[in-house]
């Protein structure tokens, strides 16, 4: 791990419908590190990663990536994103090759794919074990293997880092198993990764640091908190009703 | 082939067959970003234009070709600006188009509603020499966009928020995409009408869809679909003296109906073979495991 920081926020507001939903972020992700984004639905932790790709405008602050200011940032092969959906499929039937192939665009040039980047869509395939599925539909496949389709897209353009909003969002475990691999021996490759994750889970053991947000504001940066007492069981899964945003804050012994 | 013998034939079947081209392969990337009746939407757009065009003793499909593609600008920027209700905006600028339509058009000297029938329905015969330029024109800049353009359409049509990530100019091909469903509108204003032009736009993805399992086999089968149904429909028109337009159409619809029929036997032998390979080792039958698995883990 260096101190190149690989993504730099600094001091981001951000509105929403004239809603703020960031007052004021800081965030660094150094080179090589793992960093999770955690938080209650609404605490801004998905509009954080959406203003780093410029998906959400910034109304104050500054963003850089790769130590270039976003605005100036053109360098988009080094980035991997995996968006927080449930489907990869469109309107339109297309096969998981040709969803995975979107993600390679980044390095062809005027959007012409050569025989290399053929070979790299077949790999990213192979990192999330749907080598098999290349030729089949995505409307055919289940949660899991959508977002394992996800995943291969963004690993298309061999990133240095990775961006994943929610990965683990209606996976079931055997899928998650899987992702959880595939995330290890992109971090063991030495990519740096920048999670949202409403609850650690299965990642844990890979997270090197983790960042809790509370109504678009940090409200913890540092090492992962240890899960206690029941949330500390193998197995063990947060299912709790998601309270109004300004009742009291949800307990989710990552902090206690 | 006596129906090649005419000229007006010859330039009838040559616009049928670029619209059967071009409507489908616009149409597909619609379908993709669940925009399907767009196309419907830019044709009442387009009637202000034809309005305008004879107001001004203009070229009708010069000037719908401008008043559409202005109205797709302007579609699209309502989807980026105005989040909500932008189907009320939507539905402004549509029935705004038509009543445009219809109040320039009888402001025009000697015009009336009997004028904007040709282009509601489409007017296959009168095709002139100078509509075929212009309709061969404006075919070649759709081919050249969606075929030239198909895997960063596709990418930005599939998922908007990740192809920004791969560093395309997810606004441009907005915008263009906006602008070629305008140009094939009024590519096949003259073939089908401006009130039908979106069933060819649609309706042929769709029939494709019926069979298809990739993206690029879909484009091309409606494509396929799109110039069988506009010959088919061309020269049954001239031997039965039907109206093209809706002849076209009601063709397409039942390519469809026919595919959907063809598919679900398709559909069923895929799954059962996909079963096979899956599960070779599977017992036919539900069993009562004697002991958990890990794979039944379910993590409460």
């Amino acid at each position: 791990m260096s101190d190149e920081s690989v993504i730099s926020l600094r001091g981001v507001r951000a509105e929403l419908g004239s809603r703020p939903v960031l007052r004021g972020i800081d965030l660094t992700v150094r080179r090589g590190e793992v960093v999770a984004l955690l938080g209650a639905n609404g605490s801004g932790k998905s509009t954080a990663v959406r203003t780093v790709i410029g998906q959400v405008p910034v109304t104050d602050g500054e963003i850089e990536l790769f130590g270039t200011p976003r605005r100036r940032f053109r360098d988009w092969s080094r980035l991997g994103y995996v968006p927080q959906r449930t489907t990869a499929a469109g309107g339109v039937p297309a096969t998981v090759t040709e969803v995975v192939s979107s993600g390679r665009l980044s390095r062809a040039r005027f959007g012409v794919l050569r025989k290399a980047d053929h070979e790299a869509v077949r790999r990213a395939l192979g990192l999330v074990g749907m080598a098999d599925r290349a030729k089949d539909s995505v409307n055919a496949l289940s949660g899991g293997q959508h977002q394992r389709v996800l995943i291969a897209r963004a690993l298309a353009s061999v990133p240095e880092l990775l961006i994943m909003d929610e990965p683990m969002a209606g996976v079931d475990l055997a899928s998650q198993k899987v992702l959880a691999d595939t995330l290890r021996e992109q971090v063991a490759a030495g990519t740096t990764v920048l999670l949202v994750l409403h609850e650690l889970g299965p990642l844990e053991p890979l997270i090197d640091r983790a960042v809790v947000l509370r109504d678009g504001c940090v409200l913890h940066d540092g090492p992962p908190p240890k899960a206690v007492g029941q949330h500390a069981l193998p197995g063990h899964d947060h299912v709790h009703p998601h309270a109004p945003a300004d009742a009291e804050p949800v307990r989710t012994g990552l902090l206690s | 082939m006596e129906i090649l013998n005419y000229a007006f034939m010859q330039r009838a079947l040559l616009a049928a067959v670029l619209v059967g081209i071009t409507a489908p392969a616009i149409g597909i990337y619609l379908v993709q970003r669940r925009q399907a009746l767009m196309g419907d939407g830019i044709g009442h757009v387009a009637m202000t234009g034809v309005g305008l065009g004879f107001l001004l003793s203009w070229s009708p499909v010069w000037m719908a070709t401008l008043v559409s593609v202005l109205g797709a600008v302007l579609m699209e920027l309502i989807r980026w600006y105005g989040k909500t209700r932008g189907d009320i905006a939507l539905a402004m600028l549509f029935y705004g188009g038509m009543a445009g339509g219809v109040m320039f058009i009888n402001l025009a000297p000697g015009g009336s509603n009997a004028n904007l029938t040709s282009y509601l329905f489409g007017s296959l015969s009168t095709v002139s020499e100078s509509d075929v330029t212009a309709i061969c024109v404006l075919a070649a800049f759709v081919v050249l966009v969606t075929v030239g353009l198909r895997r960063q359409l596709f990418a930005v049509s599939q998922d908007e928020e990740f192809a920004r990530v791969t560093g395309l100019p997810v606004r441009v091909l907005n915008l263009l995409t906006a602008v070629t469903a305008a140009v094939t509108v009024t590519v096949a204003m003259r073939v089908v009408g401006l009130l039908l032009v979106s069933a060819l736009m649609v309706v042929p993805v769709a029939a494709a869809q019926q069979l298809s399992r990739s993206f690029a086999a879909t484009f091309a089968i409606s494509v396929a679909i799109g110039v069988g149904v506009t010959l088919g429909g061309t020269v049954t028109s001239y031997y039965q003296d039907v109206p093209p337009g809706a002849t076209i159409v009601l063709l397409t619809i039942g390519a469809f109906i026919l595919l959907s029929l063809l598919a679900t036997p398709l559909a069923r032998r895929r799954a059962r073979a996909l079963a096979a390979a899956e599960h070779a080792s599977d017992p036919a039958e539900c069993k009562i495991p004697t002991a958990r698995e890990p794979r039944d883990e379910v993590g409460v």
